[in-house]
């Protein structure tokens, strides 16, 4: 990790410390706990960036999985641009910089006791508590889709075994069969997500399954980066695509797995040969049955430190939060997870947190040597809550030479790999 | 009275917008290693930025942020920073080692 970084940290921690007359960890004996739960794109930039602000803490992250696949770059599998193991990481790493990482799950969080109790038994206790659970699917949201009936129609949301799955039924699809997506309403993971899979997948049956078609049921009317992703099917995959708003009934509101059929709101069912549902979906669910959602399903936060607006001490941060104007998308977990690191730091230091920047660039590849992006610039503000700096940010331009969607997928490439290697390198 | 204006100034400097705030330049600088990696080094095609000279960084930025020097995405992230920020930063990445 960036050395100068951690001097600097150091440095200003010290700094502050003096300042105030507080020693450099608040907490008396032996060094301040730190507990992370959730091991992807916040969870584990959190952990990273609060050992490299005070090395003497304690940090624990627990983490059921002992390899993490990525959702970013898994639609590039499913398109067979790349193979899974080289979107898959170990937490070997994050144990090296003196991470404590238990695999485990995190049954419950005892706010009273400041304590976390694992599926396994044992007890964390913690001074302060940083939570990244990510998404969990609302299974019969839309009438049908249960977890078995992912199995048949899978969401692929999680990547994983699921991104594997849908891998194999696009294999083994017959030339000429059609392709469904059932696409959410907002908020989800991923705006561009389902919309660079489309692209994935034609790319993939232009090559190998010509004559197939492709057909998106969305709940939505409209969908990032929607004139770029329109513009560049239609340069390379005209006629194979088709899209269809909410309303013109492109919202599907129940699946019949076995059938592989997908019903609309006014009644119409689509016969697919293969279908990938990525239904509704709300906060993971440590989050829900601890407190920190709300009605919505979703983690409302202070924008400043990321602490949950319904419990103090617990910070959340990732897709799991209420951010808007940020994304649900590992980026923005990511700067987050560095936010929330920081004001965990400042907090057991008694000192105020840093004023939080924070960075989005969501790059989605459309075809080969081609790739479109959507970027924003974000700061907390104590009387607005998270806003993005005006005239700031925003998607690549449509008119534009080749040169730049080609420069687009190379820094894409670049991206996933500073951006993984920060977390797991 | 011109007590009072220096007052007013004070107050208003005191309750700008946060995002006219410059903001820890660590903070800054964590959110550029997203895209050019954990010890700015760069990643592919991404360029690093450790140990580039301080003034060349600086005026890059402002050119991104002017638009004066083509770019895919840095101009419309440039665009988000304040010329105090951008000035932190060059010393920040320009100190790096």
């Amino acid at each position: 990790m960036t050395q100068f970084s951690r001097r600097r940290f150091i440095a200003s921690a010290a700094g502050a410390s003096a300042a105030f007359g507080l020693p450099a960890i608040a907490y008396g004996q032996g060094a301040a706990r730190v507990v992370v739960i959730g091991g992807g794109f916040g969870g584990a930039t959190a952990a990273r960036y609060l050992k490299i602000a005070s090395p003497q803490l304690q940090v624990t992250l627990v983490e059921p999985s002992r390899r993490f696949v990525t959702c970013p770059y898994s639609n590039l599998v499913i398109g067979g641009w790349r193979k899974i193991d080289s979107i898959t990481f170990g937490y070997d790493k994050l144990t090296r910089a003196g991470i404590t990482v238990v695999h485990d799950t995190a049954a419950a969080i005892e706010h009273d006791k400041k304590r976390v109790r694992l599926a396994g038994g044992r007890m964390l206790s913690y001074d302060r508590l940083i939570v990244s659970p990510g998404i969990d699917i609302r299974w019969n949201a839309i009438a049908g889709y249960d977890e078995t009936g992912a199995q048949a129609m899978p969401h692929a949301w999680r990547a994983g075994e699921q991104t594997l799955v849908l891998r194999r039924q696009l294999e083994s699809m017959p030339d000429g069969g059609l392709f469904v997506m059932a696409a959410p309403a907002n908020p989800f993971r991923c705006p561009p997500g389902p919309y660079e899979r489309v692209s994935m997948i034609a790319s993939y049956l232009k090559q190998s399954k010509p004559r197939s078609k492709i057909l998106i049921l969305d709940a939505k009317e409209n969908f990032s980066k929607q004139p770029l992703f329109q513009d560049g099917w239609q340069k390379f995959y005209a006629g194979m695509v088709e899209w269809v708003p909410s309303g013109k009934d492109g919202k599907v509101v129940k699946v019949d797995a076995k059938a592989r059929t997908l019903e609309t709101e006014f009644g119409q069912v689509h016969k697919a040969a293969v279908a990938n549902v990525i239904p509704p979906q709300m906060a993971g669910r440590i989050a829900r049955e601890s407190g920190l959602a709300d009605a919505s399903g979703w983690c409302p936060i202070d924008a400043m430190t990321f602490e949950s607006k319904l419990v103090k001490g617990v910070h959340v941060v990732g897709d799991a939060t209420i951010a808007a104007p940020m994304p649900k998308s590992g980026f923005a977990a990511n700067s987050q997870g560095k936010v929330a690191a920081a004001a965990a730091v400042a907090m057991l230091q008694g000192r105020t947190s840093p004023a939080p920047s924070m960075v989005n660039t969501c790059y989605s590849h459309v075809a080969k040597d081609y790739a479109i992006s959507v970027a924003g610039v974000y700061r907390g503000t104590p009387d607005r809550g998270l806003i993005e700096v005006a005239d700031s940010g925003g998607v690549s331009p449509r008119q534009w030479e080749d040169e730049n969607r080609r420069l687009e997928s190379v820094y894409a490439d670049g991206w996933y790999a500073s951006i993984t290697g920060e977390m797991f390198g | 009275m011109k007590i009072n204006i220096k007052i007013a100034l004070i107050l208003a400097l005191a309750a700008g917008p946060a995002s006219a705030q410059t903001a820890d330049v660590s903070i800054l600088a964590s959110t550029c290693s997203g895209c050019h990696g954990a010890n700015a080094n760069g990643s592919g095609g991404i360029p690093g930025l450790r140990s580039q000279q301080q003034i060349y960084l600086a005026d890059q930025l402002k050119a991104f942020k002017a638009g004066s020097r083509p770019a895919t995405v840095m101009n419309r992230l440039a665009k988000g920073y304040t010329d105090e920020e951008i000035a932190g930063l060059a010393v920040h990445f320009s100190r790096l080692r």
